[in-house]
């Protein structure tokens, strides 16, 4: 009776698909012989593509609230994939295994193009981990996070070029300088909350792009900066694709890093504080909790791994200009950590990965690249808001709680 | 008795609206000390000004806790006025929604640690001792409240009379010798009333907490109050023991209404 129904909805809405497309998918007018041509074939497409997806469409959200309905009443007890994947050994270990040989042998079975796109996506893995600090954890939504990522980019090329100092001198003050940025941006906005937040960061974001593209002296302008150096491995000179594989495994090494110290500030009494500021700005300050130094230590922290992205970044296409660092930068970053999953890391990475990866290997559709993108987004949006990888928070164990008497 | 909290001619303006007016209070070291007054009577305000969320127009809140120093109030934000030793509830519930409930309680404790980024990295032992203290500590406090079989579930899905509970557990956390309670039985049933009354009698005698609530349940402040406050339109109309206040004609004025005289 229920599928009937849904199948009968689905129906009306492709007769009514129909009647709307049939001036323009079906009459033509030819002009030349002056004839009218009727495409009925079309129509039928039409039709039943309608009818096919509008029912996908109805299973999907009717799946998706019996899905819900299990979690409330506490009916789901198996865990979600991924975290089946890290919790059971017999899983995890040979699947970690996997991925390490899989994430070594990479840059060697596969083309440079390949791998660079990779040190692409790497990128904003880790770029996207720092916003993940801001937004996903602290909630402050950063529309400018671009900026930082400038900042790190251009410490890198200016202090190259006038001081000559190598990538790896580059990458800790590059993240300094981010560093300091975050807090010195960070003091006028933490006052405000929500969208006007997001406002005045983007705000700020274009201001850092301009001052880039109109103070020539400073920064070489619109022409930007040429010639940065990749990365030195202890003074041998590598070859265009030795390079490649080297700033690969570089970006791996960074990925590793930022994993390791996101997941510890997370769990520190610094990330339970970020947390809280998230879910209750009053209730948050009422417990003891400074907001001043919550909110400049998020937008600090999460610049500094913008900082180091745009290091690399530098590095990694040896040219910079004002032109990569647009608001439409800031947009994907930000795609990638809603998308992922909002403070989950692995739901981040996964994000990154798909993001940055899916318009590359869809060069082949290149007209309807972004119409699949967008389209991903939405589908995402309405089917799965809380990103692919949900946060799940750390649970305890307590000695001797099943029978209440516990004695940690 | 000595007084735990002194508050002397508060005032509150909202522009040209006097929320509260020259209002005085005081609560004496384990007492329970009620404010009570018909609707928009500046209740919460009064919370709000005491907490640091307002700034108080004019007037004075001073902090005396057991054995400490005087220590003034007004104009400190919220966070060190919790650090001083008072810590409250909210009236609508805002708990960290999806943090776990031990979590949440471990928020109440921040201020009580000292770990900064570096500790955070590096898990120097220093902060991995304080990590533990405070899980065990937080952990002592619901089973104080009777949270215990909870621990690890997201706020957001406890009951609701638990989920009050571990307001006052969370506030219990931060250490403070005064309690401010807002409307801690609104919406509860008959047996959940009860309960809360037992807790917060617990909670006075065992803890030295000194509490002070605001309820419009008038069985549970009855019972519970040493004394109570009565405000109305922002003014202070009446004080004095629960007996006192039941037959004060201001009170019942102020409740239901005057008389009219024909």
């Amino acid at each position: 009776m229920f599928r009937f129904n849904e199948i009968k909805k689905s129906f009306l809405v492709s007769l009514w698909m129909m009647l709307l497309t049939f001036p323009i998918m079906v009459i033509r007018v030819n002009t030349i012989d002056n004839i009218i041509e009727w495409r009925w074939k079309r129509m039928f497409m039409v039709g039943v593509g309608t009818f096919f997806l509008s029912f996908l469409w109805r299973y999907l959200h009717s799946r998706k609230e019996a899905g819900q309905k299990r979690v409330e009443t506490g009916e789901s007890e198996t865990l979600p994939l991924a975290q089946r994947l890290i919790k059971d050994r017999r899983l995890s270990v040979p699947a970690a295994i996997t991925l390490a040989v899989f994430i070594i042998a990479f840059p060697f079975i596969f083309s440079m193009y390949q791998t660079n796109i990779m040190t692409t996506a790497l990128i904003y893995v880790v770029v996207g981990l720092g916003l993940n600090i801001v937004v996903g954890l602290a909630g402050l939504l950063d529309l400018g996070y671009v900026a930082f990522y400038a900042v790190g980019a251009y410490s890198y090329a200016l202090l190259n070029h006038h001081f000559g100092l190598g990538f790896w001198m580059a990458l800790p003050l590059g993240a300094m300088f981010a560093f300091l940025f975050g807090v010195v941006l960070g003091f006028p906005v933490l006052r405000l909350r929500g969208d006007y937040l997001a406002i005045v960061t983007l705000g700020f974001g274009e201001i850092i792009r301009l001052v880039l593209e109109n103070w020539n002296a400073f920064s070489f302008g619109p022409s930007g900066i040429a010639n940065i150096p990749r990365p030195g491995f202890f003074g041998m000179d590598l070859s265009l694709s030795q390079s490649i594989t080297y700033v690969y495994f570089v970006m791996i090494g960074l990925v590793i890093f930022t994993v390791f110290v996101v997941k510890r500030l997370q769990d520190s009494r610094l990330g339970r504080a970020w947390i809280a500021l998230r879910e209750d700005e009053v209730a948050c300050q009422a417990m003891g909790i400074d907001k001043t130094r919550t909110k400049l230590s998020a937008f600090a922290l999460g610049a500094t791994w913008a900082g180091i992205g745009g290091v690399v970044f530098a590095a990694k296409t040896t040219f910079i200009n004002p032109a990569s660092f647009t608001i439409w930068e800031s947009i994907i970053i930000l795609c990638v950590v809603v998308l992922g999953g909002m403070g989950s890391i692995l739901g981040v990475i996964l994000g990154a990965l798909v993001l940055i990866l899916l318009p590359e290997y869809l060069r082949a559709f290149s007209e309807y690249r972004m119409l699949i993108f967008g389209a991903t987004l939405v589908i995402m949006m309405v089917f799965r808001p809380e990103g692919i990888i949900t946060d799940v928070r750390k649970t305890y164990k307590f000695k001797g709680l099943k029978n209440n008497q516990p004695t940690t | 008795m000595k007084p735990i909290l002194e508050v002397t001619n508060l005032t509150k303006n909202f522009g040209g609206l006097k929320a509260l007016d020259d209002i005085s209070l005081t609560v004496g070291q384990g007492e329970i000390v009620a404010l009570i007054g018909p609707n928009g009577a500046g209740k919460t305000t009064f919370f709000n000004c005491i907490t640091g969320i307002y700034p108080p127009t004019k007037g004075d809140v001073a902090i005396i806790p057991a054995g400490g120093k005087r220590k003034r109030l007004n104009g400190l934000k919220p966070n060190h006025v919790t650090k001083n030793g008072m810590a409250r509830t909210f009236q609508n519930i805002r708990l960290f929604q999806n943090m776990t409930v031990l979590e949440n309680v471990m928020i109440g404790r921040h201020c009580r640690m000292s770990a900064g980024i570096p500790g955070a990295i590096f898990r120097n032992p220093a902060t991995v001792r304080e990590e533990k203290k405070v899980i065990e500590d937080s952990y002592r406090v619901l089973e104080k409240i009777g949270l215990e079989q909870f621990v690890n579930e997201y706020a957001k899905n406890l009951p609701y009379g638990a989920q009050r509970r571990l307001e006052i557990a969370r506030a219990m956390a931060t250490e403070p010798s005064i309690l401010l309670l807002d409307e801690p039985a609104a919406g509860m049933n008959a047996r959940e009333t009860k309960e809360l009354d037992d807790l917060i009698v617990r909670v006075r005698n065992q803890e030295k907490i000194s509490i002070l609530l605001i309820e419009h349940d008038m069985k549970l402040v009855m019972s519970l109050s040493d004394r109570i406050y009565v405000v109305d339109y922002g003014k202070k109309i009446a004080e004095g023991s629960p007996l006192e206040i039941k037959s004060d004609p201001a009170v019942i004025k102020a409740y239901l209404g005057e008389e009219l005289d024909a």
